[in-house]
């Protein structure tokens, strides 16, 4: 168990210390959530005024729930580009060779996900404060809003460590992304779930993460809903994603 | 082509923050000569090309190339000039055919005629099966063997070849060396080579520059600069270590013999390796016995490090401010080139 | 068979045989095709029927969204095109093939518009695309058969000056690195602009005043209202202005760009 959280603690290090010393690989990933915070919660907010949308602490918070969570599942997924990278440069082989405990490999690069995490949403919370955010959560709410952000990204960080270790190339890139982004997008994002209609309700309504997003908006506007359910989920999406990167790491190793 | 196919007169190129990647070089190059420019990396050599071809602009200096000065007359230079350069430029996506008859297109060469050129050139080169399949799944002889095809598509009559054979295998490099020699003994083209091989300059040139820190610090054939340096050597191994001091003195009437590792002693043969069958004599009279006898030849080495102090292998990485031919590349990209 | 410099090769020859390989190498990259064309449908899909409430906002026009949005497609698929053609462009200049073109007597110009033609037809076949989508979608075009082909015209001219912006970046730094890394910036100008709600609705002020001096909020209303307005001659000459003025100033500085690349001494 030593051996593991070496291996993690030094491939956590040089994913944050990477990500920390490039601006390429920093940049985008604060740009695009605040682009998104930017365009929905300042373009989109006069849907605030359609009949029946009712969220009291403002569209901008309600966006901003949105791209906190959104801002957790890219830190997984840029991650992922990183290790497929890795994989490219070689870098990736001598990590599995050096390695007493390979496992660590996929904790460490989980860690530097939760890492680049936590600047990027700091960035987004700071910059929704900003733009007049209204919170009414209470200390233990914000808590478990911060709980379902680490336990997204980290679902999210194995989902991407798993298809970069089975593809090994950059070129994984648009496939670790998109079914992402589909599943993020497939949530109710603009309206809550109740204002949706027609094909995008029915797919909305049995995508776990509806029940995620939902219950952090909960959280924040201190009405908590189907905060249990949301956390199952999340635990169930790290358990079957745990074994996704564990087999796409086996299949790393067998490539050698 | 009357007069010499290239001449370069006092050709300078400096970059800004680096040093001056060519200092300076004069040279001349016959018509259907082979001229091998040989020096390390960043020694200055793809940057003299790159004058050569037009493609990038000297600082001083003037040269011409078929007789056509390279800064006023650039089209007509490269209407009789072909080039492969550093890296073989082809495209992964494109056929090896569809590469000639782009190249045959833009070259102006008229339709009737593409297809058969582009045919004969792949017959040239070998590449008649491969002709339908994408270049991307060529090997690294493959894409020289096209890339040098390309070069001949509009029938050049001066060659330019950037380290042809760089990350080749024997096989593909003799393979290419075979059609350079061709083409200038047969067809009469003028080639300029350049290149960190010694036995490719050694195999192919008719002449030699050799140059370094971008100046040229000699040139002649290659049999006139190895004779330059001297003459030919002898290592001897003695059979039994105990007899080395016997073999040192029998070895003395020929020069002073020098100590080299497991008890080997080297001797200069003062009238070249001629001398090799009266060593042997008086090795064999004096009853002593060898395990081995060596004799070597001076090499283009043995010039570059007389000439430069410094062994051709390696001598980029020995010096840390010789990399031109990188601030080439970097420079050109900071000027949008 | 030295080939006189002056009159090497008609500028129409040399343009059909680089445009010839971009549109090989954009048809045999089917994977850089599909991608880009798909994106832009799946945001359709899903933001046409999640926003589907915005209908009901006071003074949306009277439409279903999806009508409303279907000029954004047109416009993301413009942008993707910016990359996909700078990339092409900017992967030849380090590969060394420009250099390998820069010493055969080829023009600037000739290349530039050949190289543009690979994206030019992606940009015939994905509008193509989008239009037949919306239409199975149910969206009517207001303007009938005649704005449809419009709508093409304009969206193909907007895509082309993309690619000119593309090719300018790719000129400029020489560098597919750069042209990626500005493909975020494309898509904010896309964010932030007319292409979710229209500007009248647009509540936050600075919202509101980016979408008004982005250009590409004219672009898409000019698509747009052939739409759902019908023909809208004031959208149209805003939107046809703009683009003409992106095909022309993308193309002139893209022109100097590869002119300047091209030094040959």
């Amino acid at each position: 168990m030593r051996r593991f959280w070496f291996v993690a603690r030094g491939v956590a290090w040089r994913s944050i210390h990477n990500t920390l010393v490039s601006p390429a690989i920093l940049v985008p990933s604060i740009a695009f959530p605040l682009f998104f915070l930017a365009a929905f919660a300042g373009g989109l907010s006069k849907i605030a005024q359609v009949p029946d949308f009712n969220y009291p602490p403002g569209y901008t918070a309600f966006q901003f729930v949105f791209v906190f969570l959104q801002s957790a599942a890219f830190g997984g997924v840029f991650t992922g580009f990183a290790v497929a990278r890795d994989f490219d440069s070689g870098f990736a082989r001598r990590l599995l060779l050096t390695a007493p405990q390979r496992s660590g490999i996929v904790a460490g690069y989980c860690g530097g996900a939760l890492a680049r995490w936590f600047v990027t949403g700091s960035v987004v919370t700071i910059a929704a404060l900003l733009a007049g955010m209204h919170v009414p959560a209470d200390g233990s709410e914000l808590v478990g809003m911060l709980a379902l952000g680490i336990l997204a990204n980290t679902v999210s960080a194995l989902w991407a460590c798993g298809v970069a270790m089975f593809l090994r190339t950059e070129q994984a890139g648009a496939l670790i992304q998109m079914p992402v982004f589909v599943v993020i997008f497939l949530a109710p994002i603009y309206v809550p779930l109740s204002l949706l209609t027609g094909w995008i309700h029915s797919v909305a309504s049995v995508n776990p993460a509806t029940f995620v997003l939902e219950a952090a908006r909960g959280l924040l506007a201190n009405s908590p809903v189907d905060v249990l359910l949301a956390f199952a989920l999340l635990g169930g999406g790290i358990a079957v994603m745990a074994f996704w990167a564990r087999r796409g790491l086996a299949s790393a190793e067998r490539a050698g | 082509m009357p007069g010499p196919a290239i001449v370069v007169e006092q050709l300078v190129r400096e970059f800004r923050k680096g040093p001056r990647a060519v200092d300076g070089i004069n040279l001349e190059v016959s018509p259907g000569e082979i001229y091998g420019f040989l020096g390390p990396n960043g020694a200055g050599k793809s940057t003299t090309v790159l004058m050569l071809t037009t493609l990038l602009p000297p600082t001083s200096g003037r040269a011409s190339v078929g007789g056509f000065d390279i800064v006023h007359e650039g089209a007509h230079v490269r209407a009789s000039i072909g080039a492969a350069l550093q890296e073989a430029a082809l495209d992964a996506i494109l056929t090896g055919r569809e590469h000639l008859m782009l190249q045959a297109t833009l070259q102006g060469i008229p339709k009737a005629t593409r297809v058969r050129r582009a045919d004969e050139l792949l017959e040239r080169v070998g590449l008649v099966e491969a002709a339908n399949r994408r270049v991307g799944g060529y090997s690294g002889g493959m894409k020289r063997r096209l890339d040098l095809a390309l070069a001949l598509v509009h029938s050049p009559s001066i060659l330019f070849l950037d380290e042809p054979t760089t990350g080749l295998d024997l096989q593909s490099r003799t393979a290419l060396w075979d059609e350079v020699a061709r083409l200038a003994h047969d067809e009469g083209m003028t080639v300029f080579l350049t290149t960190q091989y010694l036995e490719e300059a050694d195999a192919l040139a008719d002449r030699v520059g050799i140059i370094d820190h971008g100046k040229i610090v000699a040139e002649d054939t290659p049999a006139k600069l190895k004779a330059e340096i001297g003459s030919p050597t002898v290592e001897v191994l003695p059979a039994d270590l105990a007899t080395g001091d016997a073999i040192a003195e029998a070895l003395g009437r020929f020069g002073s013999p020098t100590r080299g590792g497991r008890g080997s002693l080297t001797v200069q043969l003062p009238d070249g390796e001629a001398q090799l069958a009266e060593l042997v004599r008086v090795l064999d009279q004096a009853g002593l016995h060898v395990a081995s006898l060596h004799l070597h030849q001076p090499s283009l080495d043995d010039v570059f490090l007389a000439k430069t102090g410094r062994k051709l292998e390696g001598a980029a990485e020995e010096d840390p401010d010789a990399t031109p031919e990188e601030t080439t590349k970097r420079s050109r990209r900071r000027r949008g080139r | 068979m030295v080939v006189e410099p002056a009159n090497a090769s008609g500028l129409l020859a040399q343009i059909g045989a680089v445009g010839r390989r971009s549109i090989t190498r954009t048809l045999r990259q089917r994977a850089l095709l599909i991608f880009p064309m798909l994106f832009p449908l799946i945001l359709f899909a899903i933001n046409g029927s999640a926003l589907s409430a915005a209908t009901k906002i006071p003074g949306f026009p009277p439409v279903s969204y999806r009508a409303f949005l279907l000029a954004v497609p047109f416009m993301q698929g413009a942008l993707f095109i910016a990359v996909t053609a700078g990339i092409d462009l900017a992967r030849d200049i380090e590969s060394g093939f420009f250099n390998r073109l820069a010493l055969t007597p080829l023009r600037g110009s000739a290349l530039l518009a050949g190289q543009l033609a690979g994206g030019v037809v992606v940009a015939v076949l994905q509008s193509v695309v989008y239009l037949l989508v919306g239409i199975a979608a149910g969206v009517g075009i207001a303007s009938g058969v005649g704005g449809a082909l419009v709508l093409l015209v304009l969206s193909i001219l907007i895509a082309f000056g993309f690619a000119g912006v593309g090719a300018l970046i790719a000129l400029r730094s020489g560098s597919g690195e750069a042209v990626q890394a500005i493909f975020p910036l494309l898509f904010v100008t896309l964010f932030l602009s007319s292409s979710s709600l229209p500007r009248p609705l647009l509540r936050v002020q600075w919202f509101h005043d980016v979408a008004t001096y982005n250009p590409v909020s004219y672009l898409i209303e000019g698509m747009r209202s052939l739409v759902i307005t019908g023909w809208n001659g004031q959208a149209l000459a805003m939107g046809f202005g703009f683009a003409l003025a992106l095909v022309i100033i993308s193309l002139t500085l893209a022109n100097i760009a590869i002119k300047n690349r091209l030094v040959r001494t």
